[in-house]
């Protein structure tokens, strides 16, 4: 009898627990956690200041791909079986020269090749090395247009299997989009970058966790919020309730 | 432990007095490190459960985890918890990896909802929750350790004297009787607890912070140095697993201490600060 009260007891504590943090006013103070934690990382941090960069005896024997490892897109299909000839790379929104780049566009540009630590908001850690395009060169081609304060990347892949799911796409500020190490892979390992850790094109935020590194990139939106963009918080998992800045 | 005002009252055993043991920043920010470290470790642990591996250096060696927790099929068909631990496989059903649902389910989950915050699978929620309260325990500690400095509450009551250290193995001996210190000798923190203390406030807590920052990318790129402190980022993560364990191993003692030493003293002494101290003899 005793025993079954205590049960009892704590079962209510627990669905309390579980109550009291679905509240809006409980989220609303998580929140404001993460603001906090962005700006005081922001102040103890330099802006320019680098991720660590390894050697290549470093790298990960095996890469853990995640999330979207084949999407089945059909389009992204065509495309992927020509080897993305037909790809381009659309960059809009409050750009001053809106553009449509090839694979071989890209890679003409100056090229930037690092050697990154990858960490997952799972908790794992992979070792790469990365070749791509400095995003804040690509940004400085096409020019950005007054009120510009979030790069957007919209991407082929849904995570969820139906029509209705929305893509997948991610959202960051200027900082980290002029950021030096901040680029546009398109290299993984000295090799094209494999369709499972994002074909043709992907980006590589070393300061944040990995799902703020969008895969299978179609398309760059400049805007000035992204509140009008999905369910408006910057990124599928945002949507989902994780936290837009990924620096912890 | 601050000024003593006594209130003696005789009796024929002895003498009663009341002393004011803790000062109320130290009962304040004891009862806020006690949420904290509640929600820290629930919180933390549903972060874990989104990958409930541990590797040692940089990189995740996915075949070849230090430390694990799962579910697996036997050979037979049978589902089944399962730790690896230094290459030992145990079997944890019921109690991690495999176990009981709330609907009565099998539920295959590293640390099982009742440990957890939130107790439904959220990473990301486990991570808000996480760093809301880390943020409340760093203020909380800084505020503390501010504090014990300036009124010289470190220096005093916690640092032990050359007497403390040369009476150290007596007090193992007695603590290990279960007797503890009574009269004039209880006013002050015997030298066990006062190592046990600084370990916790000077090692413990600093290096499962530290280890914490150093999962961070972000401060990893402005304190590159924090991340090789530890050996790398996985072994970051190791270490604050490990810590957050052996900060559950001292709150294990430190409650079982308080239970056996008189609970309700000890506990009315952290809630209003007055501790009752018997002495054999009057004037001691």
């Amino acid at each position: 009898m005793k025993r079954r009260q205590l049960l009892l007891a704590g079962a209510g504590l627990l669905a309390g627990c579980d109550r009291i943090v679905q509240t809006p006013q409980v989220r609303q103070m998580l929140a404001h956690t993460e603001d906090i934690t962005r700006t005081v990382q922001r102040l103890v941090t330099a802006p320019g200041a680098l991720a660590p960069e390894y050697t290549a005896a470093d790298i990960s024997p095996t890469f853990k791909g995640n999330g979207t490892i084949d999407p089945d897109d059909e389009d992204y299909q065509d495309l992927a079986a020509g080897q993305f000839k037909d790809w381009r790379l659309d960059i809009g929104g409050l750009v001053a020269h809106p553009a449509k780049l090839s694979l071989d566009d890209l890679r003409a540009m100056p090229s930037r090749t690092q050697i990154t630590r990858h960490d997952c908001v799972e908790g794992w850690s992979c070792i790469g090395k990365w070749k791509g395009v400095p995003l804040g060169s690509l940004l400085q081609q096409v020019g950005l247009r007054q009120g510009a304060a979030y790069i957007v990347f919209h991407c082929a892949d849904r995570l969820e299997q139906s029509l209705s799911a929305p893509k997948y796409y991610e959202s960051i500020g200027l900082e980290d989009a002029f950021h030096p190490q901040t680029i546009l892979g398109y290299e993984m390992n000295d090799q094209p970058l494999p369709v499972r850790h994002g074909a043709p094109l992907r980006l590589r935020v070393e300061r944040q966790l990995g799902y703020k590194m969008a895969k299978y990139v179609m398309r760059i939106e400049v805007v000035n919020d992204f509140s009008h963009i999905g369910s408006g918080r910057g990124g599928y998992w945002e949507d989902l309730g994780y936290s837009w800045y990924a620096g912890i | 432990m601050a000024a003593i005002q006594p209130s003696a009252a005789g009796t024929a055993a002895g003498t009663r007095i009341t002393i004011y043991r803790h000062s109320g920043v130290v009962r304040i920010t004891h009862w806020i490190s006690v949420l904290c470290m509640t929600m820290l470790l629930m919180s933390g642990l549903m972060i874990f459960n989104a990958h409930p591996a541990l590797y040692w250096g940089n990189i995740s060696d996915f075949d070849h985890p230090a430390f694990s927790i799962g579910a697996i099929r036997t050979p037979d068909g049978r589902s089944q918890g399962q730790m690896l631990l230094f290459g030992h496989r145990f079997d944890t059903t019921g109690v991690v990896g495999l176990t009981q649902g709330p609907d009565g389910q099998k539920l295959a989950r590293a640390f099982p909802p009742w440990m957890t915050i939130p107790r439904y699978y959220s990473l990301a929620d486990g991570r808000q929750w996480h760093f809301f309260f880390a943020w409340l325990f760093v203020l909380n500690g800084l505020f503390y350790l501010g504090y014990s400095l300036l009124t010289r509450h470190v220096r005093r009551d916690l640092i032990p004297s050359q007497r403390d250290l040369r009476h150290l193995p007596g007090s193992i001996l007695e603590h290990a009787r279960l007797r503890f210190p009574r009269g004039e000798a209880a006013r002050r923190y015997n030298v066990l607890q006062r190592l046990a203390y600084l370990l916790v406030i000077f090692v413990l807590i600093p290096v499962i912070v530290l280890a914490g920052c150093a999962m961070s990318p972000r401060l990893d790129a402005g304190f590159p140095w924090l991340v090789n402190l530890f050996g790398g980022r996985q072994s970051a993560r190791t270490m604050h697993f490990i810590v957050a364990w052996l900060l559950v191993a001292f709150v294990v003692v430190h409650v079982a201490m308080v239970m056996l030493s008189g609970p309700w003293n000890n506990l009315r002494s952290m809630i209003t600060g007055r501790y009752v101290i018997e002495t054999d003899r009057e004037g001691t």
